[in-house]
């Protein structure tokens, strides 16, 4: 293999990990609070605002409903106004990003479901504000299973970003399909499947190792 | 220090196509605990008893009534000053509730923190209630490391730590076992005889009301139907319920083969079985004896039992009493004005 299509081939992995590392940081930054907020404004919770709840609630579902393919295209006029392009790796980080928040959202209050609802009344009697609540008992109990969350939100993300290659988003999807399947060069389809495994394997490890650090059950 | 009057909780659940059903949880309690006191609240599940501790420290808003901790009218503070006044009430659960990402320290720790306490003054008061608790070797272990009586000290010490003037035990022994219990039973005596904390419990288990209740009330149904001295309620219940709390708390029924024999009305071959239930003076005085001398009525014991109720003797007995139906009618005359109580359980066909 020549050293051009090696210095591809790590460009391209680079820009996969861009792309991951972009759209996880920021959805997790945007979905944890709506997460949060998705649970604590549901009816008879800390901060019961069902009305509020029922529109979160709605758009949230709405984000998690649109195949991510036809969000790509369907928002490139924002994509455009944000970053000014509509393809490459930054272009394909905001259609990323748009999708894993309701995503993260989703797994985040899955993960508050699972405490019990006797920690919070503790927190209650002690006197302690929704705030407080939030802050020291929702999101320390909730560690293991928001970094579980994570964990599936990060790996999700690694094959969106491929399939964001195929419409110009750069990085290993883009890769596999323009230099493995086009120009019918197995030998690339397999490097870039290969990479993607490892980079997956690496990813869920590194959850798995977070999540057993932050459980104490 | 608590007095509830005249709460009420009603809840109302949306039945779908039948419109709104209301839930009475509870029906125009009044409670009234002096400070220092350990007052239990025992009735069956479902009777309200949750909902009652609850609206202490409002964790349940009252429909209607007012709650007074302290002097401080509770249902009438803001959230801000109800905070506040959550301070001085601690609370502990059926299930500890203990956070399972803190160290024991820190959980102990927890309250102070909502205070917003510096850490030295933090450290200063979490060390000395894990001592107290026994416990002060397990600080840096986590709550699932922990036995369930070691989770409830923990809990018992994060309770005290705001320095409360009440304390709320909501079953707090009912997921333990009876030895484990005990001591954590005790050590809500010791609590309250050293510090003066007024303890308001509820539970199901007449073991707890008789080991550390000072006074006692009896819910059923939403309302509560007695309160009494503890030592009042295990001689003489007024109500039929508190008769069969006490009656299985003692396991003294008759035996099912008398049951079967029973009848409802008396006649001229029959003789009665009664229940007596005897305290104070009467548990050391002969009176049996006395009775077939004096009233010349033979008395067959069929079950008996003396039970120490804090500092009181009680005493039961099923027993049936043998003669004519004159003698043994005086017989309980003579029984009655010897402070018995007599409760005549039914009669039994004589076998002469």
């Amino acid at each position: 293999m020549s050293s051009a299509m090696i210095d591809l081939i790590l460009q391209a992995t680079l820009d996969t990990l861009y792309m991951v590392a972009v759209s996880g940081l920021i959805s997790t930054l945007v979905g944890l609070p709506l997460g949060v907020m998705l649970y604590v404004t549901r009816p008879r919770q800390i901060l019961a605002k069902p009305v509020l709840n029922q529109v979160l609630s709605i758009i949230t579902n709405v984000g998690r409903s649109i195949p991510f393919i036809i969000l790509m295209v369907a928002i490139i006029p924002f994509t455009r106004m944000l970053v000014g392009t509509s393809i490459g790796i930054n272009a394909a980080s905001v259609p990323l990003t748009i999708a894993a928040i309701p995503f993260v959202a989703r797994l985040v209050e899955a993960a508050l479901n699972e405490i019990s609802p006797g920690l919070i009344e503790a927190a209650q009697a002690m006197g302690a504000t929704p705030w407080q609540i939030i802050r020291k008992v929702l999101i320390p109990e909730a560690r293991g299973g928001i970094m579980t969350g994570l964990t599936i939100t990060v790996v999700t993300l690694v094959s969106y970003s491929a399939m964001a290659g195929a419409v110009g988003g750069g990085g290993l999807g883009d890769l596999g399909i323009r230099y493995g399947y086009n120009r019918f060069n197995p030998t690339i389809m397999l490097i870039t499947v290969v990479i993607l495994v490892i980079m997956v394997q690496g990813f869920q490890s590194l959850g798995d190792y977070l999540v057993r650090k932050s459980d104490r059950k | 220090m608590i007095e509830l009057s005249n709460v009420s909780k009603t809840y109302f659940s949306n039945n779908k196509g039948n419109g709104a059903h209301a839930i009475h949880a509870l029906k125009d309690a009044s409670l009234n605990v002096p400070k220092g006191t350990i007052h239990g609240v025992i009735g069956l599940s479902g009777a309200g008893k949750s909902t009652l501790i609850r609206c202490v420290n409002l964790l349940e808003r009252p429909t209607s009534g007012s709650v007074t901790v302290d002097g401080q009218e509770m249902t009438r503070l803001s959230n801000a000053a109800l905070n506040r006044a959550r301070h001085r009430i601690g609370m502990i659960f059926q299930h500890f509730n203990l956070l399972t990402t803190r160290t024991v320290f820190d959980n102990v720790a927890l309250p102070l923190e909502l205070m917003g306490q510096k850490r030295h003054t933090v450290r200063d008061r979490v060390i000395p209630l894990l001592e107290m608790v026994g416990l002060a070797d397990k600080a840096n272990q986590y709550p699932a490391q922990l036995s369930g009586g070691q989770k409830q000290r923990v809990a018992i010490a994060r309770a005290l730590a705001s320095k409360p003037q009440v304390l709320l035990c909501d079953e707090a022994t009912s997921a333990l076992d009876p030895q484990t219990t005990s001591s954590i039973l005790e050590l809500l005596r010791d609590i309250n005889h050293q510090l003066g904390i007024t303890i308001l419990l509820i539970t199901h288990e007449m073991e707890v009301v008789k080991s550390i209740c000072h006074r006692v009330s009896l819910i059923s149904d939403g309302e509560l139907v007695e309160d009494s001295e503890v030592g009042d309620f295990f001689t003489a219940p007024r109500t039929q319920l508190g008769r069969e709390f006490l009656n299985d708390f003692l396991q003294l029924t008759p035996p099912k083969e008398l049951i079967e024999r029973l009848l409802d009305a008396p006649s001229e071959h029959t003789h009665p079985v009664v229940r007596l239930t005897f305290s104070g003076d009467a548990v050391s005085t002969p009176l049996i004896s006395r009775l077939a001398r004096e009233c010349e009525v033979d008395v067959s014991i069929l079950q008996a039992k003396v039970e120490s109720i804090q500092e009181r003797t009680l005493g039961l007995m099923i027993a049936e009493l043998l003669g004519t139906p004159t003698q043994t009618q005086q017989a309980m005359h003579y029984l009655e004005s010897h402070q018995l109580q007599v409760e005549v359980l039914g009669h039994v066909q004589r076998n002469d």
